[in-house]
């Protein structure tokens, strides 16, 4: 019986942070269309996330394309289809696994980042401060925060795709024998508007979503350091459901359009 | 009703210079737990006037109703004649250039060095202003009030907790409020730095000719710069008075505050 209620009330408070989240996304709409706009400050942001985050997606981008070919080549040479692996790996990545996985490690980079960093902010009262001296910490902190996850996100994850894209190659080269001129070729042959579109548009969705929850963790971050380190936390694991939900709605919905 | 003892000889309030700020009935509860209870204040013109109060007696939340940081349930808080209960955001903002507040733990902008620190409130308040006025003129007489010039360009994790305080002071002062609130603002610092930062505010009380607002539990800071003072007790102005007086007055509950 006590097992029924502590599921009820941990989806009641679920719905409940759902809500608030939904009134933190309207706040944000409703602050970023109202001047003054904090350019400096989103340009701040817009560099230190691509700085901080473009090693770590360069890296990781290429680690898949590399695990990616070699994992697969085996399969494909068996079928007599290793020609295929450029098409292949070329729709995988852009479609699905590079927009994915860039977006879960810059989760953990930028979004535990975020939160942490307006959670920091709130327990040592400079949120508070800022307020006092008559900056709308909303506008100043979190609107250029996730305008600026929005707009970097999509710029990391394709730089991503093309490192991944690249590792792919070096193992085809160096397994196959295969040229540059010609992977390329084959890979972009194969990719078609409709896969290049759905995955742009998600991945402004990823970045938004990583904004918003890292921000909301952080700006309503409970006292103390304990609170700082579960709003990270928190921030890190809303977040990646939130990108699996996101993804799945994407598919849904490209799915509807490539039908019609 | 509250009962509150005014030892404070009546006739010295015909005298009394004019009002800047003044509380009347303030309620503020959390759930179950009534913090403040019908709090009453006035602050006079050119006055210091300390409020002491146990931890968790409601003194930090009282100071935040003040400035719009926390939403009163009932009662009334005047402002140099405007309500600030009644104001719009934007006339808050501007109330507020008036204002300095005092943070317990400073709260400086951990990512903005002093300089930035200090330049953080005048790009709200530009038009308090002269045009021609020079922000970096404005931030280093700032620092020179209160001795810090040479750290202009240093980051708050390179000061020192005194250091900080001091910065933090000279951040309030930039904008040349009419009232400073200091929140504890002895609170954590060796004897050596409290007695610094106390005559740090007599001076800048002195040269500015400023209300004062102090909340503390220090005595010797109560004792050193108190016109007044208020003790705070269940959530209501106990008693009111000089300190000589409190602290010569045999009630059990006053004679508490300073046995410390």
């Amino acid at each position: 019986m006590s097992g029924i209620k502590s599921i009820e009330n941990q989806f009641n408070s679920f719905l409940k942070e759902i809500g608030e989240l939904s009134y933190f996304a309207g706040r944000y709409f409703k602050e970023a269309l109202k001047p003054p706009f904090e350019f400096k400050e989103l340009l701040r942001q817009c560099y230190s996330m691509g700085n901080r985050s473009l090693l770590l997606v360069a890296i990781t981008g290429f680690i898949i394309g590399l695990v990616l070919t070699l994992q697969t080549r085996p399969t494909l040479l068996e079928f007599g289809a290793v020609s295929w692996m450029p098409s292949m790996v070329g729709i995988s990545i852009v479609r699905e696994i590079g927009p994915m996985i860039m977006a879960l490690v810059c989760a953990g980079r930028i979004g535990s980042g975020i939160g942490a960093e307006l959670g920091s902010m709130r327990v040592t009262e400079q949120i508070d401060a800022m307020e006092v001296s008559g900056t709308n910490p909303f506008k100043y902190l979190v609107v250029t925060r996730i305008l600026a996850t929005t707009l970097m996100i999509p710029l990391l994850i394709i730089i991503g795709d093309a490192i991944a894209l690249y590792g792919s190659f070096l193992v085809e080269n160096l397994k196959g024998n295969v040229s540059f001129t010609l992977y390329f070729n084959q890979v972009f042959d194969s990719l078609e508007f409709g896969d290049i579109l759905p995955a742009t548009i998600k991945s402004f969705f990823f970045g938004f979503a990583i904004g918003l929850v890292g921000c909301f963790k952080g700006y309503y971050c409970k006292k103390g350091t304990a609170g700082v380190g579960k709003a990270a936390n928190s921030a890190v694991v809303f977040t990646s459901l939130l990108l699996f939900v996101i993804d799945f709605i994407a598919v849904f919905v490209a799915d509807i359009f490539y039908e019609l | 009703m509250k009962e509150t003892q005014d030892i404070a000889n009546q006739p010295k309030n015909l005298e009394r210079p004019p009002i800047v700020l003044q509380i009347k009935d303030l309620y503020k509860s959390f759930g179950e737990n009534n913090v403040l209870n019908g709090f009453n204040m006035t602050l006079y013109k050119g006055e210091n006037l300390v409020i002491m109060g146990k931890s968790g007696s409601g003194k930090s939340v009282m100071i935040k109703c003040l400035v719009g940081l926390m939403e009163a349930d009932s009662g009334s808080i005047t402002v140099m004649d405007k309500d600030i209960t009644t104001l719009n955001q934007e006339t808050l903002d501007i109330l507020r250039a008036d204002i300095g507040f005092l943070f317990q733990g400073s709260a400086l902008y951990d990512s903005m060095t002093v300089r930035e620190n200090l330049e953080f409130p005048l790009r709200r308040h530009s038009e308090k202003f002269d045009h021609k006025t020079d922000t970096n003129t404005m931030v280093i007489e700032a620092l020179k009030n209160v001795g810090l010039e040479s750290a202009i360009d240093l980051m708050p994790s390179e000061l020192s907790g005194g250091m900080k305080r001091r910065v933090a002071l000279a951040r309030t002062l930039i904008l040349q409020p009419k009232i400073i609130l200091y929140d504890e603002p002895t609170s954590g610092l060796d004897p050596i730095t409290s007695k610094e930062i106390i005559l740090l505010m007599k001076d800048i009380q002195t040269k500015y000719n400023t209300s004062s607002l102090i909340i503390t539990h220090d005595v010797d800071c109560a004792r050193y710069i108190s016109d007044r003072m208020i003790l705070l007790i269940d959530g209501v102005d106990y008693t009111v008075g000089t300190f000589k007086e409190l602290s010569a007055s045999n009630d059990p509950k006053i004679r508490a505050f300073f046995k410390q």
